[in-house]
C-alpha cells in the first residue's frame, strides 16, 4: 500500500513537472531577452538608443537610434489594421451571420489556408506582384516600400482577425437577435446593431491579436520592404523591428550583435503588452 | 427608404468582403501552381545542389523538413500531453492553473523571430548545440507546445466523468485511470494536435534560420539532428533573397502550398471524423 502510494506521488510529481515545462519555456525566454538585451542599452544609453534616429551599425563611428525602427513597426502594424480590420471584420459577419451552410463551408476553407500558408511564400508573392506593381503604379524607382508591407501584413492578419470575430459573433446568445427580430428590426440590422455591439469584446480581442500578428511578422516583411534603416515613408524603402535584428545577425559582430538583442528586447515588450491586451479583452467577453 | 438602401449597402458590403477574401485565396493558389508547377522537375526534387554542374536540387531541404518535423513531435507530444493531463486530471490549485495557461497563451503570441532568437542564445551557444536541426527542433518545440496543450486538453474534458469514477470504483489507482482510461480517450486531441504543427512547422522559416541554418547537405536522420540543414521555407527564402533563382523559389513555394492544402484538408477530415465518432458513442 505504501509502496503504491509512493508510486502514485512520484506520478503526480512527474505530470507537475510537465505542467510547469510551459512556465518555464516562458522564464526563459523572458531572461534569456533581459541578460542579452540590457548591456547594449546600458552602453548606448535608453534616451540614445530609443530616440536617435540613425542606425548606423557598420560605420566607422556606429550610431544605434532604433527610431525608425519603431516607427516602421507602428505605422506598418497600424496600415494594416486599417486595411485589414474592415475586410476581416465585415467577411466574418457575413460567415457568422448572413451565409448559407454551403458558402460558409467554402469559405472557411479559404479562410484556414489563407492562414497556412508560409510567410515565405506571402513574400515571393509580394516581391513578384506587389513590388513591381507598386512601382510601376505610382511611377516611383523601387517598389519595396513601407507600403507593400502594409499589404502583405494585411492579408496575413485576415484569418486571425476573421476566426476571432466568428467565435465571438457565435457567442451571441440566440435570444438577443430573437427580441431584436421580433420588434420590427430586419436581420441585417439585428446584426449590425445587436451581434456586433454584444460580441464587441471579442471582436477587440481580434483586433488585437492582428496588430500582434502584424509586429511580430518578420520574413515576409523582409522580403518586400526594402530593408533600408530610414525613418518611415510610406514609399521608402523601411526596415521593421523585426527585420533589424534578422537582417543583421548573420554578421553582427560585439556591440552590434548585443544591439540586436536589445532590439528583440523592445519587440518582446511590445509583445508583451498586446498580449495583456488580448487577455483583458478575451476575460471580458467570456464574461 | 433610407433605412432600405443603409441595409442593402451593408449586406453588398458584407459579401464584397467575403469575395474578396476568397478571391484573394484563389489567386494565390492559381498564382503560385501556375508559376512553381513547370519549374518543378524529378531532377529539381530528387538530387542536391551542386557547385560543379551549377544544378539545383532541393533533395536534402525536402528531407530535412521531415527530420525537423519528427524531431519536434517526438519531443512535443510527451511534453504536450502531460502538461495537458496535469492540468485536467491534478491540478487543484486555481492560481497555479492560471499561471500555467497564462504562460501558454503567452508562449503563442510571442513572434517566431524571439523564438530564433532565443534558440541561437540557448540552445546552439549555452548548450553548444551549434546551429544543427536539433537546435531547430528544440526551438519549434518551445512554439508548438501550447497548441498541443490546448488540443489535447479540449480532448480531455470530452471523456466523460462517469469513465474515470467507474474506473476508481473498480479500485484503479489514479495513474493506472490515467493509462487506460483518460489517455486513450485523448487520441483525437493529440492527432489533432500533430496536424496543427506539422502546418506550423511547415511554414515556419524566421525562427530556423539561425537555429538550424542554410546548409544543403544531403544527411540521414540522425546525421541531419547534428549538422546544420536547411528546411523547405528557409531554401525558397535563401534561393530567392540571395540568389536571385527565382523559379526554383516558386517550385519551392508550389510544393508548400500543395502540402498545406493537404494539411488542411487532413485536418478537416480527422475533425469530422472524431466527430462523428463521438456522436456514436
Amino acid at each position: 500500500m505504501k509502496k503504491q502510494r509512493a508510486f502514485e506521488d512520484f506520478v503526480h510529481g512527474i505530470f507537475l513537472f510537465l505542467g510547469l515545462v510551459t512556465v518555464g519555456f516562458v522564464l526563459l525566454i523572458t531572461v534569456y531577452l533581459v541578460i542579452a538585451g540590457i548591456p547594449a542599452i546600458r552602453e548606448i544609453g535608453i534616451l540614445n538608443f530609443l530616440f536617435n534616429i540613425k542606425w548606423a551599425s557598420t560605420a566607422s563611428e556606429p550610431s544605434y537610434g532604433i527610431l525608425p525602427f519603431i516607427l516602421t513597426s507602428v505605422y506598418g502594424t497600424a496600415g494594416a489594421i486599417i486595411l485589414g480590420v474592415p475586410v476581416g471584420f465585415l467577411t466574418s459577419v457575413y460567415l457568422a451571420k448572413l451565409a448559407p451552410e454551403k458558402i460558409r463551408t467554402v469559405v472557411s476553407g479559404a479562410v484556414s489556408l489563407l492562414a497556412g500558408i508560409p510567410s515565405v511564400v506571402y513574400g515571393l508573392v509580394g516581391m513578384m506582384v506587389l513590388v513591381p506593381g507598386i512601382r510601376r503604379l505610382f511611377h516611383i524607382p523601387d517598389g519595396a516600400s513601407l507600403f507593400a508591407a502594409i499589404i502583405v501584413l494585411a492579408i496575413m492578419i485576415l484569418p486571425s482577425i476573421i476566426n476571432v470575430s466568428i467565435t465571438a459573433l457565435e457567442a451571441v446568445p440566440r435570444e438577443y437577435e430573437d427580441a431584436s427580430l421580433a420588434l420590427g428590426a430586419t436581420p441585417v440590422e439585428t446584426y449590425f446593431r445587436v451581434s456586433v455591439p454584444a460580441a464587441k469584446s471579442g471582436i477587440a480581442a481580434a483586433v488585437v491579436l492582428g496588430v500582434g500578428r502584424a509586429i511580430g511578422e518578420a520574413m515576409a516583411v523582409m522580403m518586400v520592404s526594402g530593408n533600408a534603416p530610414n525613418m518611415p515613408e510610406l514609399f521608402g524603402s523601411v526596415r521593421f523591428l523585426t527585420t533589424a535584428v534578422a537582417s543583421e545577425m548573420s554578421y553582427s559582430s560585439g556591440l552590434q550583435r548585443q544591439a540586436l538583442f536589445s532590439i528583440a528586447l523592445v519587440l518582446f515588450l511590445f509583445i508583451m503588452l498586446i498580449n495583456a491586451a488580448l487577455n483583458f479583452f478575451l476575460k471580458r467577453s467570456k464574461e | 427608404m433610407k433605412r432600405k438602401i443603409k441595409i442593402a449597402l451593408l449586406r453588398a458590403l458584407c459579401i464584397i468582403s467575403a469575395t474578396f477574401t476568397c478571391a484573394l485565396v484563389l489567386f494565390l493558389l492559381v498564382y503560385i501552381l501556375a508559376k512553381g508547377v513547370p519549374n518543378i522537375s524529378w531532377e529539381l526534387l530528387s538530387e542536391k545542389p551542386s557547385y560543379l554542374s551549377g544544378k539545383i536540387g532541393i533533395l536534402p531541404d525536402i528531407l530535412n523538413t521531415v527530420y525537423i518535423i519528427v524531431a519536434t513531435l517526438i519531443f512535443v507530444l510527451p511534453l504536450g500531453v502531460g502538461a495537458a493531463v496535469y492540468l485536467t486530471e491534478y491540478a487543484k490549485n486555481k492560481r497555479l492553473v492560471a499561471v500555467i495557461e497564462y504562460a501558454a497563451e503567452t508562449l503563442s503570441g510571442i513572434p517566431s523571430i524571439i523564438y530564433g532568437l532565443v534558440g541561437m542564445l540557448f540552445f546552439c551557444q549555452f548548450l553548444g548545440m551549434q546551429t544543427s536541426l536539433l537546435a531547430g527542433a528544440l526551438t519549434l518545440v518551445i512554439m508548438n507546445l501550447p497548441t498541443v496543450m490546448r488540443t489535447t486538453q479540449e480532448s480531455l474534458k470530452t471523456v466523460p466523468q462517469s469513465y474515470r469514477e467507474g474506473a476508481f470504483g473498480l479500485g484503479a489507482g489514479k495513474w493506472r485511470v490515467i493509462r487506460t482510461v483518460v489517455l486513450p480517450g485523448c487520441i483525437d486531441g493529440v492527432i489533432t494536435g500533430c496536424i496543427l504543427s506539422v502546418g506550423r512547422i511547415l511554414g515556419e522559416s524566421a525562427a530556423l534560420l539561425f537555429t538550424a541554418g542554410t546548409a544543403h547537405a544531403l544527411n540521414g536522420f540522425f546525421g541531419g539532428l547534428r549538422s546544420s540543414g536547411s528546411t523547405l521555407t528557409v531554401s525558397l527564402y535563401m534561393y530567392v533573397k540571395e540568389e536571385g533563382e527565382f523559379g526554383v523559389g516558386f517550385a519551392i513555394a508550389a510544393i508548400l502550398m500543395v502540402l498545406t492544402l493537404l494539411v488542411n484538408l487532413l485536418a478537416m477530415l480527422v475533425g469530422r471524423w472524431f466527430k462523428r465518432k463521438r456522436n456514436y458513442e
